[in-house]
């Protein structure tokens, strides 16, 4: 319940893993939609204002469309995303993880109306408390989920500083874990990757920086390289 | 095979992969994108032993080398390699997904195909709903009209006075304007307002069918009302020629605009009450999708409305009888569309 991962099954028969966008991101993202469209309604009373009672109209219009199709248009033709989504780089797809289509973007946003009942969302949301996925009324009506964008970081085929043989045979859980600490130990502080690999100590027979090392030899050992 | 032999085998495939993800992705933002587009480039099947030609865009093939990512995908999760390989390739495979299943939409054709085919066919698959939507709306309607033309008191308790005393104001015969007092350099103004107004009603009624139906059981059976009462009311009060002129021409339009919101709201309500053999959550989903084309023709029909009583319904110049020719004539068109439009089969 408390993991955001949600795994779809495509026709290739792989498991895709999404991570779900929870209601605080999704909350600014609205905020920033919400700012946005306050600004253009506001730029365009001033230019329509110089129209005269057509001009008024021509608002009224603009308006509505402000009010109603935002957030479809956006969604439809800019992958997913409204700019209060861009810039907190989450999205909507379908359930099954397919670009969202316009019959799914006009539901989702109509049944908007029933998400803010009875006031500021919070049907929305109540709703995105009872289901696993983070949905409003409005996604489980369409059939989409809002995903956080997949991450365009480049992936480091690093190749590794010497290998060293385990000190033991190891079950494959056992291989992950320590493979997963060499990929960590870029992001980790010294201290604390000297902390964890001290864990090891009493196997590995070596302390700190010395530990951090043997587990990374390790590690290069068990994915391979050189 | 280690997991460093693996990458270091086909990590050019994947790079190449993700460099035409790119080209594609970019290419289709802000476009209609067309998957066919990439999949007719779909000739030739050698990226998996000579990478380096999968690079140019007219020798890839896309789906060839999105399958051979998911395949790898699949591969390091069942080997169990690292966190962070298995993370590159679902997020490779993500996007190869969403790039590969985009759906095709020519906005043109689909506008075409609806007005001809999709609304009307819904609206009579939809026959039932439609009725139970038009029931609930016209009897009100005729009820309160009727009531109040016979006991005329009725109408000060559906409305205040104030709003009495403005709807007589309003089609009052001997004011020089008929429906909201105003000129006509307001038609604009007054097009968005009913635009604003109506459609905002429209969608309204169709959501708060959410709730088992509630909501929609209420707009309909509260604007039945509430049209009847000033019917009834200026009937009553004699006003027949300025509030029959005004309303006859887009009358059509807008009374099978609610109704048909009724029905779609009427269609997801029932969903949830009456699921069938179907989750509630499946059954909810079926019914919206099947009803997004009911949502899309209330649209068309208050917007043919708004533009009509915006431009039309409030020219005084027109003479009475030829207001309510059209307005009859208007009515025949909306009924013969739902009744007749769509019965061919579609080529």
């Amino acid at each position: 319940m408390l993991d955001t991962r949600h795994s779809i099954e495509t026709p290739e028969g792989i498991a895709l893993q999404l991570t779900v966008a929870g209601p605080g991101v999704r909350g600014l993202a609205y905020a920033a939609d919400f700012m946005i469209r306050g600004v253009v309604l506001t730029i365009f009373s001033v230019l329509f204002g110089l129209l005269g009672v057509t001009g008024i109209g021509l608002l009224t219009i603009f308006a509505f469309v402000l009010e109603w199709f935002y957030p479809i248009f956006f969604e439809v033709f800019w992958h997913g995303q409204t700019p209060g989504k861009r810039f907190m780089d989450i999205k909507v797809v379908n359930d099954n993880a397919t670009p969202v289509t316009w019959s799914s973007s006009v539901v989702r946003n109509l049944f908007r109306v029933v998400d803010f009942l009875p006031l500021f969302y919070i049907t929305g949301l109540v709703c995105f408390c009872v289901n696993s996925q983070f949905k409003r009324v409005g996604d489980l009506a369409a059939g989409t989920l809002v995903i956080y964008n997949t991450k365009r970081k480049a992936f480091k085929f690093d190749s590794g500083v010497g290998t060293r043989v385990a000190p033991m045979p190891l079950e494959l859980q056992e291989q992950q874990a320590i493979v997963s600490f060499c990929e960590r130990v870029p992001q980790l502080s010294p201290q604390r990757s000297c902390e964890l690999a001290s864990i090891l100590a009493p196997v590995l027979g070596e302390h700190d920086q010395q530990a951090v090392d043997a587990l990374m030899e390790i590690g290069n050992g068990i994915r391979g390289a050189e | 095979m280690k997991q460093a032999a693996f990458e270091a085998r086909y990590r050019s495939n994947w790079l190449a992969f993700e460099k035409h993800l790119d080209r594609v992705l970019s290419r289709s933002a802000g476009r209609f994108a067309k998957a066919s587009k990439l999949k007719s480039t779909d000739t030739d099947t050698d990226t998996d032993t000579d990478p380096q030609d999968g690079e140019g865009p007219v020798d890839f093939s896309f789906s060839e080398a999105y399958r051979q990512v998911c395949n790898h995908y699949a591969l390091a999760q069942q080997r169990g390699y690292s966190v962070s390989l298995l993370d590159y390739l679902n997020d490779l495979s993500l996007r190869g997904h969403s790039a590969l299943y985009q759906s095709k939409t020519n906005f043109r054709y689909q506008l075409i195909r609806f007005v001809l085919f999709g609304l009307p066919q819904a609206v009579r698959k939809e026959w039932k709903l439609v009725l139970c939507a038009s029931l609930l709306f016209y009897v009100p309607m005729v009820a309160v009209a009727v009531g109040i033309v016979l006991s005329p008191e009725l109408a000060y308790s559906i409305f205040s006075p104030d709003q009495v005393s403005s709807f007589e104001a309003m089609y009052d015969p001997a004011a020089d304007h008929i429906g909201r007092e105003r000129k006509s350099e307001t038609d604009v103004a007054m097009f968005g307002y009913y635009i604003r107004n109506n459609i905002g009603i429209g969608f309204q009624t169709v959501v708060t069918g959410i709730i088992g139906g509630l909501g929609t059981l209420f707009y309909l059976i509260y604007n039945g009302l509430a049209i009847g009462g000033v019917a009834g009311h200026l009937i009553q009060l004699g006003y027949y020629q300025p509030f029959f002129g005004f309303v006859s021409g887009h009358s059509s339009f807008e009374l099978t605009g609610i109704v048909i919101a009724g029905a779609a709201g009427l269609k997801i309500g029932f969903s949830l009450l009456f699921p069938g053999r179907l989750r509630r959550i499946n059954a909810l989903t079926t019914a919206v999708a099947e009803s997004v084309v009911l949502i899309y023709g209330v649209i068309f029909l208050l917007l043919i409305a708004a533009f009509v009583e915006a431009f039309w319904s409030s020219n005084g110049s027109v003479d009475f009888s030829v207001k309510v020719a059209v307005g009859l004539g208007t009515w025949c068109l909306v009924l013969s569309y739902f009744l007749l439009v769509g019965r061919v089969r579609e080529a």
